[in-house]
């Protein structure tokens, strides 16, 4: 797959239909890889990989990359083209830009996950698809990749391509077995009480890194609320239980309609929070009060939270539905 | 914190209410002398689609025991559609704070004419009554706030 | 040095606990660790390290500094600094315990941050030496030896028995107070497992990533040089690094208005964000490159010049694994050096 995409770039770089390649760039392990820009076919021999460690959602880069001068080349994963569907249509990425080929994914190895498994000291990883071999300092181990998947992509809402100019591989089909919202389901049925618990938990975890928010393709604001002065809410940390549930509250209801569950959120929370969580109850809901929606897969629908019917539930049927009174 | 034991608790209510239906629909329970408790209190909104989710939040962490928002009817929005937004903001919030442990009765949406009067008394005194029963709010409370 | 039979070690912490709070690495539902207090029943975490740094014992992530009543024309000012409990830190890793060392000389130069200085004379520092150090681990760069760490007093973990050696007086006093369940041993069980430690710490793979770059060129050609658009161009602007780092130091002051009066803070800020040194006149780094060539600045080139050579990172590898894009300072510092 790697040398199939190095060498499309190569083309395109040289007949000079783009000028730029935005794609991921090997680290100093298997797992951590950067998105990077590469300008020649030097730099991409050098540094650029496709496989299954390369998990960042490179959609948000393009916003900027896609202002600057000449066309650029982006390769985007099924779900990294949920959002940048998302944000050609909130009229953020200028499209005429970008060429994009599409990759396939079959679900990228997560090293924390892999470490939680107790394997410490890791050195390199090699995934054959099936099984991931992993080389640490204390000696090798394999493990089914399956084992090896973050929450992003254990249940993966959708293997299609909703964009691009060029495809490499076979697209894939949408998930529609609904297992995302597994876990949503679970706290529902939970009472008030321990749902209250188990946020609290989580979310007193929180250290305000704003890591969630910076690489969430939808936060693309060009000043935060959350980093204004003059809004009275601007909180450097969260000094105050409140201010843990209210940052992720309002994020997340900032985002509601627009994410797309690309789950970078809880897959670059440094304290392990499920963020994700919180966004798949608002689209789960969105679902089941107005219909299904998912963010991202066309350019003309519009966005749940900026349309409305007349006969469009009332608010009361919070206090009706699901879950523990 | 000090709390005088005696003292019977009387919640702080928030209602958010549109210039144009609700709050004239407060009015004419005050000219009508309708009864309803004086912990609540009116902020004017020019149209329920006016309020941002965070108003909600902000209301209970400067300590509103309670939150409501009234609206004009669905279909009767002095702009056409703002409380249609404004319906299924507060749905998809409301069922967020449920879905966080907040206490779902703390939060309510009524549509209030500016002809309701007794309406809006009612629904005032039922919602005060449900929160005096749910007690003191803890769980979206910002300690900095509360009073020494 | 001390020798404690491992299987005495609840009742270890219960002695300690007994006196003043103790607290130790402890495993989160999730497997990562953090530091908890310890209380009956609390286990020692296996984790080489926890993902927040210890450094929140004396900086913590906000500190209440005074509170203003304001009644009528006059504004009273409260100090609600209460009086600080003597505690204990165990299990500190050797960078942690380095990282003390680097935030007091921010902290304790004239002007001393007396909230700094109350934490740190209550605090009592038990360090844990290294059996399996991992990849992300280059403390060894910094001139630190996971295997003999600082802090009031360094341990050893073997199969059968925790080892405890005094580094300071303060150390020294605290093995005093505990020595009833101690018994005096020689060191030759620590010295095996020191040179075993030793030869995995030299087969790490950044044990011979050099700073040598650093310390050959001048600031002038550091700042300038063409490699931070290069390095910064994926970076977020996030704060991750700066907040698990175990030697950020920097912090911003805010004030909050609680409807009856002001509280005033301190939270620890980023570099990486927009509104950091945000002045009347506006801001003086406006691009993410400048901002993140700061953060690396500050740690290979300012800090150092301004510290007889020492850099201000301790290589405990967090920043590595906590990054979203996998930006660090060992890429920052290969790059150079490769120059």
């Amino acid at each position: 797959m790697q040398e199939a995409v190095i060498k499309r770039a190569k083309e395109l770089l040289a007949d000079g239909s783009v000028n730029r390649v935005v794609g991921w760039k090997a680290g100093e392990f298997a797992y951590d890889t950067t998105p990077a820009v590469f300008t020649s076919a030097e730099e991409l021999d050098a540094g650029f990989i496709y496989n299954d460690f390369c998990a960042p959602n490179l959609s948000k880069y393009i916003i900027k990359e896609s202002r600057k001068e000449g066309k650029l080349l982006v390769f985007l994963k099924p779900c990294d083209t949920y959002s940048f569907n998302q944000l050609v249509k909130e009229h953020r990425i200028i499209r005429e830009n970008v060429y994009i080929i599409a990759v396939p994914c079959t679900g990228k190895v997560d090293v924390d996950t892999v470490k939680s498994k107790g394997i410490k000291g890791i050195t390199g990883m090699t995934s054959d698809g099936e099984n991931v071999t992993i080389t640490t300092l204390y000696g090798e181990k394999t493990m089914p990749k399956s084992e090896t998947l973050g929450d992003k992509c254990r249940t993966c809402k959708s293997k299609k391509h909703v964009i691009f100019d060029e495809i490499i591989g076979d697209d894939g089909e949408v998930n529609t077995d609904g297992a995302r919202f597994e876990l949503v389901e679970k706290l529902e049925m939970m009472t008030p009480d321990e749902r209250y618990d188990f946020w609290r938990n989580e979310l007193s975890k929180c250290i305000r890194c704003n890591a969630c928010r910076n690489v969430c393709p939808a936060c693309t604001c060009e000043s935060c609320v959350f980093d204004n002065p003059n809004s009275g809410i601007q909180q450097r940390a969260a000094t105050d239980s409140f201010e843990e549930n209210m940052f992720h509250l309002i994020r997340s209801f900032h985002v509601a309609g627009r994410c797309t569950d690309c789950g970078e959120c809880t897959r670059v929370c440094p304290q392990n929070i499920p963020l994700h969580l919180i966004n798949r109850k608002y689209i789960k809901d969105i679902n089941e009060f107005y219909g299904d929606y998912q963010a991202g897969s066309d350019l003309e629908t519009r966005a749940p939270l900026n349309d409305y019917t007349f006969d469009d539930c009332e608010p009361s049927i919070v206090y009706k539905r699901g879950g523990n009174e | 914190m000090q709390v005088n034991e005696t003292k019977e608790f009387r919640p702080k209510i928030v209602a958010f209410c549109c210039n144009w239906c609700s709050y004239a629909g407060a009015d004419l329970a005050g000219t009508n002398r309708l009864n309803y408790p004086a912990d609540v209190k009116i902020i004017r909104v020019p149209c329920s689609c006016r309020v941002n989710p965070m108003f909600i939040l902000r209301a209970f962490q400067r300590g509103a025991d309670g939150v409501i928002m009234c609206g004009c009817h669905p279909g009767d929005c002095h702009y056409t559609s703002g409380n249609y937004f404004a319906r299924r903001r507060m749905t998809l919030l409301f069922s967020m704070l449920d879905f966080m442990g907040i206490e779902r009765e703390r939060t309510r949406v009524e549509w209030v004419s500016a002809a309701e009067g007794a309406k809006f008394a009612a629904t005032m005194n039922e919602f005060v009554e449900t929160v005096t029963k749910l007690g003191e709010n803890k769980r979206l409370e910002d300690l900095r706030c509360k009073k020494q | 040095m001390f020798r404690l039979p491992a299987d005495k070690l609840n009742e270890f912490f219960a002695a300690i606990a007994s006196a003043q709070s103790l607290y130790i690495p402890v495993d989160g539902d999730d497997g990562r660790a953090s530091y908890k207090k310890w209380t009956e029943g609390t286990a020692l975490s296996k984790a080489l390290n926890t993902v927040r740094s210890a450094k929140d014992f004396f900086f913590p992530q906000t500190t209440d500094i005074c509170d203003f009543n304001m009644n009528g024309k006059n504004i009273e000012i409260i100090d609600n600094r209460t009086e600080s409990e003597d505690f204990v830190i165990f299990g500190v890793r050797a960078c942690d315990a380095r990282s003390f060392t680097i935030l007091d000389k921010v902290f304790l130069a004239e002007p001393i941050d007396t909230y700094y200085a109350t934490r740190r004379e209550h605090g009592t520092v038990i360090t844990m030496a290294c059996t399996e150090p991992e990849e992300n681990c280059f403390c060894g760069v910094f001139g630190i030896d996971a295997a003999a760490p600082e802090g009031d007093a360094a341990c050893w973990m073997t199969e059968d028995s925790l080892y405890i050696k005094a580094n300071t007086e303060k150390g020294e006093k605290f093995i005093e107070s505990i020595k009833s369940m101690l018994e005096e041993c020689d060191s030759s069980a620590v010295d095996a497992q020191k040179a075993k430690t030793k030869e995995i710490l030299e087969k790490l793979p950044f044990a011979n990533v050099s700073t040598d770059y650093f310390r050959k060129n001048t600031l002038l050609d550091i700042f300038g040089s063409e490699h931070w658009k290069k390095l910064s161009e994926s970076c977020l602007g996030c704060g991750t690094c700066t907040f698990v780092c175990p030697t950020c130091q920097c912090y911003d002051i805010k004030d909050y208005d609680t409807g009856h009066g002001i509280k005033r803070y301190r939270t620890w800020d980023s570099c990486m964000y927009s509104d950091f040194t945000r002045m009347a006149h506006g801001n003086s780094r406006n691009s993410q490159v400048e901002r993140f060539r700061q953060r690396f600045m500050h740690k290979l080139v300012y800090f150092p010049d301004n510290n007889n050579g020492e850099f201000g990172c301790v290589g405990c590898g967090r920043c590595l694994s906590r990054c979203p894009i996998s930006m660090n300072i060992i890429k920052v510092i290969k790059t150079f050096g490769e120059e």
